[in-house]
C-alpha cells in the first residue's frame, strides 16, 4: 500500500521534533563543557583558544574547596538519617494499618510540593525565633526534610518486591521477628536502601536554594559557593566545575547501576 | 537419619489400641477477612505421621488452613491442637511446624547450607552438630555437593529439594506443603512426588499437603479432606472419596463424572436403587435419604464404568458415538445420549479396540459395569 505524502510529512515532522527535543536536552551541558575549556576569563561560546587553566582554578579556589567539604559533610549526615528515619516509616505505612496512615504518608511527602525556598525560608524564620544558630545541624535538618520523601519512596518499593513468603518462612524455622528483621527482611532492602541513600546524596549535594537561605560563610555548601563567586567573577571557573561535576555524578551512577540495579529499582511503581 | 522420636508409635498394637492422639486437630475453626468467609468451622483431626491433603479449587479455604495450622493467621472462631497442645494464640515461630512454598521461599542471600543451617541457628544448636544435620539433610534430598551453592544457581526441582531439607532439618512437628509441585514441569513433578512421599513414609512426619491437583491429591495421600467455599465437604481415604463421594461437588472435583437423569425407585436399608432408562443400579442412601420413591435424581457415572454393548441390548441406554479421542492406553468416547443425560457422555474405553469397532456416528448401547455409582438431589452440573 502506498502512503499518503501526509502520512509521510507527518512521520517525519515526529523525527525532526523528537530530534530537536534530543538536542535541547544535552545544549546546555555542551555548551558548558565546552566553554569550560576558553582561553580568555570571559563565558564565551564558542571558544576562540583553549586552554585548562579554568580547572586548575576550580581546584584552586579555597571557597570550592570549602564548599566542598561542607557539602559533603551535609550530604553524608543528611542523607543517612534521611534512610534510617525514611526507611522506619515507609516501613510502617507499609506493613501496619494505623489511624491517620494516609495522613502521615502525606506529611512525609509533602516536601515534594513544597518549594524548597519555601523550606529554607521557613527554617530560617524558626531559627532567628528560636536563636538557633546557622550551623550545620541547621542546614543538615532542611537537608533531611527534602530528600525523606526520595528515601522513602524507594524502600517502600524494595518492601513492595520483597517476598513475604520469606519472612514466614523465617519465622516457621523458629525466628523471633526481631531476628527476621535482622537475618532477612534488612538483608534483602540493602539495595533498596543504598539507591535511597544515593539518591538522597545526589539531591542533598545539588541543593541550592534552600541551603542558601539556612547556611552561612562558614557553612555554606559548593553550589552556595558558586553563586557565591558568579557574582564576583564571569571567568569560565565554574563551566570547568560543570564538568568536573557532570564526570564525578554520571560515574557514581554507572557504578551504581551496575552493582544495585538502579533502572529497576525506578522502573518499579510503588502504588 | 532425620528420623522423629519413634514414628512406630503409632503402629505398635497399644498405641493403637488407645484412642491415638491426633498430631493436629482443628475444632470448629472459623477465619473470616472483612465479610468474606475464608473457612466455616473446620473440624479436622490429623493422626501421627499421616499425609493428609486438603483438596478444592483456588479460594476454597484450603490455603487459610494451611496458614491457620502454620500460625500465619489467627483464628477468629475455633481452636487448633498441636501434638495434643493448645497452639491456638500460639505465635508461628514456636509451633514448631515445617513449610514449603509454592515458590520455595529460599533465601535468597544465603548459601544452601545456610538456609538449611537457619532453623538449627534459630534453635541455639551448636556448630558441630548443625553442620552434621545439615549434611545428612542435604543427603536425604540427594543434594550433598551443593552446599555452597546460591539458591539463584539451582533447578526449580533443587530449589524445592533444599526447601523441604530446610523444613525437615528441624524436625518439625508438622510439615506444611503449600501447592509444592505446581511450579515444576510435568516430568520432573511426578519424579518429586514419588521422591517426597517416599521421604514421608521413612520419616513418618505428620504432613498436610495442600493441591488443586486430584491426581496429586489421590496419589499421595492416606486421607483426603475435600474442600469448596470455605468449608471441608467430605474426609476419606483416596479410594472413597473416588467411590464414595459424599456430594455432588465432591463427585465432580474428583475424576470425572457423568450426570446421567435417574429416577429414585426404592430405599432399602444403607441402599438405594435408582433407575437410569432401562437400567436400574443400587446406590448409598445417604445422599438422596430426603427424596421420596419417584423422585428425579442424578446419577453419578466415571467414565470407565462405561462400556458399550449393542443397541437395544437389554438394560442399556442408547447412544450415538459424536467424537473419539485417542489418549494411547485408551479411548475417550464422546456419546450423545440426549434423553439419558444432559450433556455429552464420556465413556473411557480401556486399549485400542473402541478406535475400530466404535466409529464416530456409531449407535450403540451403554451398560453400567460397576458398583461404584452415587446419586445426588438434582442440582446445577456443578
Amino acid at each position: 500500500m502506498k502512503r499518503s505524502p501526509a502520512t509521510i510529512a507527518l512521520r517525519w515532522s515526529g523525527r525532526i521534533i523528537v530530534a530537536a527535543i534530543l538536542l535541547f536536552v544535552l545544549l546546555p551541558g555542551v555548551v558548558v563543557a565546552i566553554s569550560a575549556f576558553n582561553d580568555r576569563a570571559i563565558l564565551q561560546f564558542p571558544p576562540q583558544s583553549w586552554s585548562l587553566r579554568w580547572f586548575y582554578r576550580a581546584f584552586s579556589y579555597s571557597d570550592f574547596a570549602k564548599g566542598f567539604w561542607n557539602g559533603l559533610t551535609v550530604t553524608v549526615w543528611a542523607s543517612s538519617i534521611a534512610v534510617v528515619v525514611g526507611s522506619a516509616f515507609a516501613f510502617a505505612i507499609h506493613r501496619y494499618k494505623f489511624a491517620l496512615r494516609d495522613f502521615l504518608e502525606g506529611i512525609l511527602l509533602s516536601p515534594l510540593i513544597i518549594p524548597h525556598y519555601t523550606v529554607g525560608l521557613g527554617i530560617l524564620i524558626l531559627a532567628s525565633q528560636t536563636g538557633i544558630g546557622r550551623g550545620f545541624p541547621l542546614v543538615i535538618f532542611a537537608h533531611v526534610v527534602m530528600v525523606l520523601p526520595f528515601v522513602m519512596r524507594s524502600t517502600y518499593i524494595s518492601l513492595e518486591n520483597l517476598d513475604t513468603r520469606l519472612e514466614l518462612a523465617a519465622s516457621s524455622l523458629g525466628a523471633t521477628p526481631l531476628r527476621i528483621l535482622f537475618t532477612v527482611t534488612i538483608p534483602l532492602l540493602i539495595p533498596g536502601l543504598l539507591s535511597g541513600w544515593l539518591f538522597a546524596a545526589i539531591l542533598s549535594f545539588n541543593e541550592f536554594t534552600a541551603t542558601l537561605f539556612v547556611s552561612s560563610q562558614a557553612t555554606q555548601t559548593l553550589p552556595v559557593a558558586m553563586y557565591n563567586y558568579v557574582r564576583e567573577f564571569a571567568d569560565p571557573t565554574l563551566a570547568a566545575l560543570s564538568v568536573i561535576y557532570i564526570v564525578v555524578t554520571a560515574t557514581l551512577l554507572t557504578i551504581a547501576n551496575s552493582f544495585l540495579g538502579l533502572g529497576k529499582i525506578l522502573n518499579v511503581d510503588a502504588h | 537419619m532425620l528420623m522423629r522420636t519413634d514414628p512406630m508409635t503409632a503402629h505398635t498394637p497399644e498405641a493403637t489400641s488407645e484412642k491415638v492422639r491426633p498430631a493436629v486437630q482443628l475444632d470448629g475453626v472459623t477465619k473470616r477477612f472483612g465479610d468474606s468467609m475464608a473457612l466455616h468451622e473446620a473440624w479436622l483431626k490429623i493422626r501421627p505421621s499421616e499425609f493428609m491433603t486438603l483438596l478444592g479449587p483456588s479460594g476454597c479455604g484450603k490455603t487459610t488452613l494451611l496458614n491457620l495450622v502454620a500460625g500465619f493467621l489467627e483464628a477468629d472462631n475455633g481452636e487448633i491442637f498441636i501434638d495434643g497442645d493448645l497452639v491456638t494464640e500460639t505465635p508461628a515461630h514456636m509451633r514448631e511446624i515445617g513449610i514449603v512454598f509454592q515458590n520455595y521461599a529460599l533465601f535468597p542471600h544465603m548459601s544452601v547450607a545456610k538456609n538449611i543451617a537457619y532453623g538449627l541457628k534459630t534453635r541455639g544448636v551448636d556448630k558441630k552438630e548443625i553442620a552434621r544435620r545439615v549434611d545428612e539433610a542435604l543427603a536425604l534430598v540427594k543434594l550433598s555437593g551443593f552446599a555452597d551453592r546460591k539458591p539463584r544457581q539451582l533447578s526449580g526441582g533443587q530449589q524445592q529439594r533444599v526447601a523441604l531439607a530446610r523444613a525437615l532439618v528441624i524436625r518439625p512437628k508438622v510439615l506444611l506443603l503449600d501447592e509444592p509441585f505446581s511450579a515444576l514441569d510435568k516430568n520432573l513433578r511426578g519424579s518429586m512426588q514419588v521422591e517426597l512421599k517416599q521421604i514421608q513414609r521413612e520419616l513418618g512426619v505428620t504432613t498436610i499437603f495442600v493441591t488443586h491437583d486430584q491426581g496429586e491429591a489421590l496419589s499421595m495421600s492416606d486421607r483426603i479432606a475435600v474442600m469448596s467455599a470455605g468449608r471441608i465437604r467430605q474426609i476419606a481415604a483416596p479410594d472413597d472419596i473416588y467411590r464414595r463421594p459424599a456430594d455432588r461437588f465432591v463427585a465432580s472435583f474428583v475424576g470425572d463424572a457423568n450426570i446421567l437423569n435417574g429416577r429414585l425407585v426404592e430405599k432399602r436399608g444403607d441402599v438405594a436403587v435408582v433407575s437410569v432408562g432401562d437400567i436400574s443400579a443400587e446406590v448409598p442412601v445417604a445422599p438422596i435419604a430426603a427424596l421420596s420413591i419417584g423422585d428425579a435424581v442424578d446419577v453419578f457415572v466415571r467414565p470407565e464404568h462405561l462400556s458399550v454393548t449393542a443397541r437395544g441390548a437389554s438394560g442399556s441406554l442408547p447412544g450415538t458415538v459424536t467424537t473419539q479421542v485417542f489418549q494411547g492406553g485408551h479411548v475417550d468416547l464422546y456419546i450423545d445420549a440426549s434423553g439419558s443425560a444432559r450433556e455429552r457422555i464420556l465413556l473411557r474405553s480401556p486399549g485400542i479396540a473402541a478406535l475400530s469397532s466404535c466409529p464416530v456416528g456409531a449407535e450403540i448401547g451403554l451398560i453400567i459395569g460397576s458398583d461404584d455409582i452415587v446419586a445426588f438431589p438434582p442440582g446445577e452440573a456443578a
